[in-house]
């Protein structure tokens, strides 16, 4: 699964790392590093960080089994 | 008439879009997403799908992700036809024809022009040719540059201090490799966040263990009989052996392709309005070709109406969105592109992020926290209002110094917080480098014909 994350919005608050921390993790204080290609094993940890992201700065795709996570199309 | 042409335009025309990575992609997703039915097509000049840059010099150079797997997600279904592997090298805007390298011919009713930037090379060709002598731009640059890290070299050389190459100093630290940095100003940075911060940014480096050298050039890399790199000769007569170089010099835009097509292309970018429509050279709009992303520079509102042009991440989704809107709308419809420059860096963990243009800023204030910590916000002024503001890790107050630029707020600041120290009272000048002399290419542009305030002309560096 693909995913981005629009560290422009991130604020560090690290929700997606404790809920995917295989995908996810905190570098110092707030900075954010991940992998933009998760396993497909992490399908229901991610879709977790991307629904609990309090900036809504996730964006994957190939989440739809799972639920509305799929961004607007004017998503920003 | 208009009118007409825009509902059928919609309905079966033709868009094309030079430039498959992610100002393209975002364009593409919006035009469907806005209801493009007609014929779509990307063309792009790496073999690859549009993939994300930011991650090649953080997690992949941390070894948490594979340079081969950052391509980006898709938020629309887009339907078109992908021409990758194959660059664009011509326009004839009359025709309305994109030539490729192949001496293929696309034809276009509507053209996007999102090519980017590029790496600019170590100048001289021979030297730049010796094994172990890198750029990072690209996911094969991030994979061989990798794989040499990986390899244990004995040092690594960095020319340039600029973001990409101080993100790849502290990857090399979290390797514990041994690092020289060499920079031509006085400080990392200092093209984008001026002297001050650059101080803050050069013990961060010294304090993590890189050999910084600033206010020195490269003079030549020398290589081994094998042809591999070996040494780097800086203009202070020293020498430093090391068997991997990084050449972080900057970027050059991808306007070569544009030479005779008549459009206001160079240099410094593809100058367009605020709706994203491209100039001809003669400073005239034109209707058919819009641009978005890193090869733009666009008029902005917020900062004088001076032409930005922003090699930042957000920018190049939030141009691209304007100007696929822009190309398929009637003109009461189009909206400007007004988006607030931001940017964010990440190295030796601490977390850098800005708003606003920095270099536009001739003082600064430390407004909270304290740059002896390494957690700080700052704002920048210009003419007595807030032009920019900078943070390290403090991310959680950028929001509010960017509404205070919004709002063109007064500078010098007196918020009365709790976080101020008394080293933030006063403003002091922001060092930025003398604009005349020679730079390797600032991140922001600024240009453009201002009455008020004509000395404000930038001159990037030679290409």
């Amino acid at each position: 699964m693909r995913l981005v994350v629009d560290l422009n919005k991130c604020q560090g608050y690290a929700q997606c790392a404790f809920l995917a921390p295989d995908v996810f993790a905190m570098h110092g204080e707030e900075s954010l590093i991940y992998n933009p290609r998760a396993e497909e094993e992490q399908r229901e940890r991610l879709a977790r960080a991307v629904a609990a992201c309090p900036v809504q700065a996730i964006t994957a795709d190939g989440l739809d089994r799972v639920g509305e996570v799929r961004e607007a199309p004017d998503g920003r | 008439m208009a009118a007409d042409y825009v509902e059928w335009l919609r309905r079966e025309g033709r868009i094309v879009i030079v430039g498959a990575s992610l100002a393209g992609l975002r364009a593409a997703e919006t035009l469907r997403a806005e209801g493009f039915a007609g014929e779509l097509t990307l063309i792009g000049d790496e073999p690859y799908e549009p993939y994300d840059r930011p991650p090649l010099s953080k997690s992949v150079l941390l070894g948490m992700a594979s340079p081969h797997h950052t391509e980006l997600p898709h938020r629309w279904e887009i339907d078109a036809k992908w021409r990758l592997g194959v660059a664009a090298t011509g326009l004839d805007p009359t025709a309305k024809r994109v030539r490729l390298a192949d001496g293929d011919e696309v034809e276009y009713d509507r053209l996007l022009i999102a090519t980017g930037v590029r790496a600019r090379p170590w100048p001289k060709p021979e030297e730049a040719r010796l094994d172990g002598v890198c750029l990072l731009r690209t996911c094969e640059d991030a994979a061989d540059l990798y794989r040499r890290l990986k390899a244990g070299p004995r040092r690594v050389f960095v020319i340039g201090a600029g973001f990409a190459g101080s993100e790849v100093a502290s990857a090399c630290r979290e390797m514990n490799l041994p690092v020289t940095v060499a920079e031509r100003a006085g400080a990392p940075l200092v093209g984008a966040l001026g002297g001050v911060i650059g101080a803050v940014a050069a013990d961060l480096q010294t304090e993590n263990g890189v050999d910084l050298r600033t206010h020195v050039t490269v003079t030549a890399l020398e290589g081994d009989p094998a042809g591999r790199v070996r040494a780097v000769h800086l203009s202070d007569e020293s020498v430093v052996e090391a068997d991997v170089v990084v050449v972080s010099l900057g970027s050059l835009r991808n306007t070569e392709w544009l030479q005779g097509s008549g459009l206001g292309a160079g240099p410094r970018g593809v100058a367009c309005d605020a709706g994203c429509r491209a100039f001809d050279f003669r400073g005239i709009v034109t209707d058919d070709v819009f641009v978005a992303g890193d090869v733009a520079r666009s008029p902005h509102a917020l900062f004088g109406y001076q032409f930005l042009s922003l090699e930042h991440w957000g920018n190049a989704v939030a141009q691209a969105e304007t100007a696929a809107h822009n190309m398929i709308c009637h003109g009461a419809e189009r909206r400007p592109h007004l988006w607030m420059p931001a940017f964010w860096s990440s190295m030796f963990g601490v977390n850098i992020k800005s708003v606003g243009v920095p270099p536009m800023g001739e003082q600064l204030m430390v407004t909270q926290g304290s740059l002896a910590e390494r957690r700080f916000a700052a704002v920048y002024g210009y003419q007595d209002r807030i032009v920019a503001a900078v943070t390290f890790d403090n991310t959680r107050w950028l929001e509010f110094y960017q509404r205070q630029i919004e709002i063109g707020a007064p500078f010098p600041v007196e918020y009365p917080t709790m976080d101020r120290r008394p080293e933030g009272r006063q403003p002091v000048d922001a060092r930025f480098p003398d604009p005349s002399l020679p730079t390797h290419g600032p991140m922001v542009t600024l240009s453009g014909y201002s009455p008020a305030d004509q000395q404000l002309v930038f001159h990037p560096a030679r290409h």
